[in-house]
């Protein structure tokens, strides 16, 4: 098991890169501690498979460093490095039975039969792959199967890391609830440190104790689920993390105060706001918006029943839409209504990013 | 009970395969077996023989002979082009501009017509003027094909291996490039040797592929008759005489129809037990 530190990492597929749009990775730093579940949140294609596989050392950066231990692996092959990783479609050695799949890494790498026995038994054990140990692996079900590369990945007890590339994908989805609940048990069992990639929020944020929010090839913001829920450090995250997403609202800010549709607006970090004349946006979650007696006045839209809350859609004055949530049994204004938002939980955003807060 | 409704309209609808397939398969074959059981002293009068022709094709030296050399001939065939043909498919690119290279060159002996195969290793062989006879005879080897059993054999073999090979390389390689990066990815993670990776990744996806690649090899150097005939014509003496050479010797040449028919009968048999056999024991473990 490792600390790892990723230093002024960038990446691109082509030899020889010569402007910033021909990096899929853009510059990142990044610490993750030993033990820890860390997830990498993000839309396709905004390059957290090529940072999984720059850690995994299936690709070698083009620039910056990897650490393991404060030691350099960049250049290192996936075996030196000494990880594991399970792949979005599960990866099986068909010819083999379960109990041979999970001993593979194992026997590759010339450990005793005994050990590799116990190792396996164990494993399964925590699978509950015991009564299929006989089978070929080849007849099972898509989840046993990705529940052996899984096991694969946690049979060897001095893996540094184990990744997660999109894992659920094929999975059933009454399944994946299974598997995921299994996969954080397993965490908190084994303590190992384990990197899971998804685009589905909720794996995300039910799986990990730091979720790193990826777009476009760059890290948007390192946090908490809670971190990431109530302080958005850009619209980005706003938007992709919780449903519906946050609203984003044009705004005014004049001498440390906010103004949305002439109205003045009550923030956290208006005050902060240096006025460099960029694009200003008011962001606040659907969560935090209340019906009021007065306030901003609104039409209401559209109501959406989502279960145990209904989404509301409003208009406001200056035709922005503001998306609000109605627990089950409160009742929703027809026609004309105020609006009032949560001061606590209202942020100026200054071209995306948050104002006052560096990235 | 049944109140199913009888249509006979869907007769209609199968017989133009059925003309096909009969015209194409089951009349040639009828008429073959027409000939098995029938003693022609021409002028289109038969006489019934029954099982005569082919009790006299089973206890034929000559019959035994052939077939013996056919068998042998297959063998060693499926022995070298199988092992070489799986690993040129290993070891060509999987990506780059050379993949189009060597596919190009691996399709060349394929798009050459059967007897310019022959005709091309029967001057490049020849001991005196060819390329290859002149080579090995200056190497000090005596070599000729039209004399010598062994030389006749090694060209052969050799001719074959030539044209074929490159079949199975391509099935091959068009089984291996179909193989997720994924299991190469995991197979890395999990420490594997290249031997490793070979036997329990590349090899199970091969399967299929393999299957078919034996198969049609084992069935068109079971049936060769145009490069051979060509090369050697059988000779010299009867050394290269393979099943189909001897068949048309007795048919064509002796004008012999009816046990050249039961030859044909029982020639046919043979290759499809084979095939059956083969392709039974390669996919026995499929379902286990």
């Amino acid at each position: 098991m490792a600390k790892i530190t990723l230093q002024n990492l960038k990446h691109s597929y082509l030899p020889f890169p010569t402007e910033e749009s021909h990096y899929s990775l853009k510059k990142m730093s990044l610490d993750w501690a030993d033990g820890g579940a860390y997830a990498l949140l993000g839309p396709s294609g905004c390059g957290k498979t090529t940072l999984l596989n720059l850690i995994s050392g299936l690709l070698i950066p083009t620039e910056g460093s990897i650490l393991f231990d404060d030691k350099d692996v960049s250049r290192a092959t996936p075996e030196e490095r000494n990880i594991a990783q399970v792949f979005q479609f599960p990866v099986i050695y068909d010819t083999m039975t379960v109990y041979d799949n999970l001993a593979f890494p194992l026997r590759n790498r010339g450990v005793a039969e005994p050990e590799v026995d116990h190792r396996v038994r164990e494993i399964a054990g925590m699978l509950d792959l015991t009564k299929t140990l006989g089978n070929r692996a080849s007849g099972l079900t898509a989840d046993g199967k990705q529940k052996i590369s899984l096991g694969r990945g946690l049979v060897r007890s001095d893996v540094n890391v184990i990744m997660f590339d999109e894992p659920l994908t094929v999975i059933d989805p009454h399944l994946k609830w299974q598997l995921r609940s299994k996969l954080k048990e397993l965490h908190q069992r084994t303590r190992r440190t384990m990197i899971y990639v998804t685009h589905d929020q909720t794996e995300a944020l039910t799986f990990a104790d730091q979720v790193v929010v990826m777009n476009d090839g760059e890290v948007v913001q390192t946090g908490t689920p809670i971190e990431l829920f109530e302080r958005p450090m850009h619209t980005f995250v706003g938007h992709f993390i919780g449903s519906p997403g946050m609203n984003v609202l044009p705004c005014e800010v004049k001498g440390g105060k906010a103004t949305f549709a002439g109205l003045a607006i009550a923030t956290v970090n208006a005050k902060s706001y240096r006025g460099s004349g960029q694009k200003l946006e008011l962001g606040i979650r659907p969560e935090f918006v209340n019906f009021a007696k007065k306030g901003i006045p609104v039409d209401v839209v559209k109501v959406a029943d989502a279960g145990r809350f209904r989404i509301v859609e409003t208009r406001a004055a200056n035709s922005s839409s503001i998306k609000l949530l109605v627990p089950e049994g409160e009742s929703v204004p027809e026609g004309k209504t105020h609006l009032s938002f949560d001061a606590n939980h209202t942020q100026i955003y200054e071209n995306g990013w948050m104002v006052g807060a560096s990235p | 009970m049944s109140s199913k409704t009888v249509n006979q309209k869907a007769w209609f609808l199968v017989a133009p395969v059925f003309i096909l397939v009969a015209f194409n398969a089951l009349i040639p074959l009828m008429t073959v077996v027409n000939y098995s059981v029938q003693e022609t002293f021409g002028d289109n009068v038969f006489t019934w023989s029954g099982v005569t022709w082919f009790e006299q094709v089973m206890h034929s030296e000559r019959f035994h002979g052939a077939l013996l050399r056919q068998i042998i001939f297959s063998a060693i065939v499926l022995a070298i082009e199988i092992p070489l043909g799986l690993g040129i498919a290993l070891t060509m690119p999987r990506k780059g501009p050379w993949v189009s290279v060597c596919l190009v060159l691996m399709s060349l002996p394929l798009l050459i017509p059967y007897n310019v195969v022959g005709a091309m290793w029967n001057i490049m062989a020849l001991p005196d003027i060819g390329l290859l006879g002149k080579a090995i005879n200056s190497l000090g080897i005596d070599y000729n094909y039209t004399r010598q059993p062994i030389s006749a054999w090694f060209t052969l073999v050799l001719m074959d291996i030539w044209h074929w090979t490159s079949l199975v390389a391509l099935l091959c390689y068009a089984g291996l490039v179909s193989i997720p990066d994924a299991y190469y990815q995991a197979a890395k993670v999990d420490g594997a040797k290249t031997w490793a990776v070979f036997r329990f990744i590349q090899l199970p996806k091969l399967k299929h592929v393999l299957t078919i690649a034996v198969l049609l090899r084992f069935m068109d150097s079971f049936m060769i008759y145009t490069e051979a005939v060509v090369l050697t014509g059988g000779g010299p003496g009867s050394a290269t005489t393979f099943l189909s050479i001897d068949l048309v010797k007795t048919a064509i040449g002796q004008f012999d129809l009816g046990p050249a028919a039961a030859m044909s009968l029982i020639y046919f048999i043979i290759i499809l037990a084979v095939s059956w056999l083969f392709y039974t024991l390669m996919m026995k473990n499929e379902d286990a």
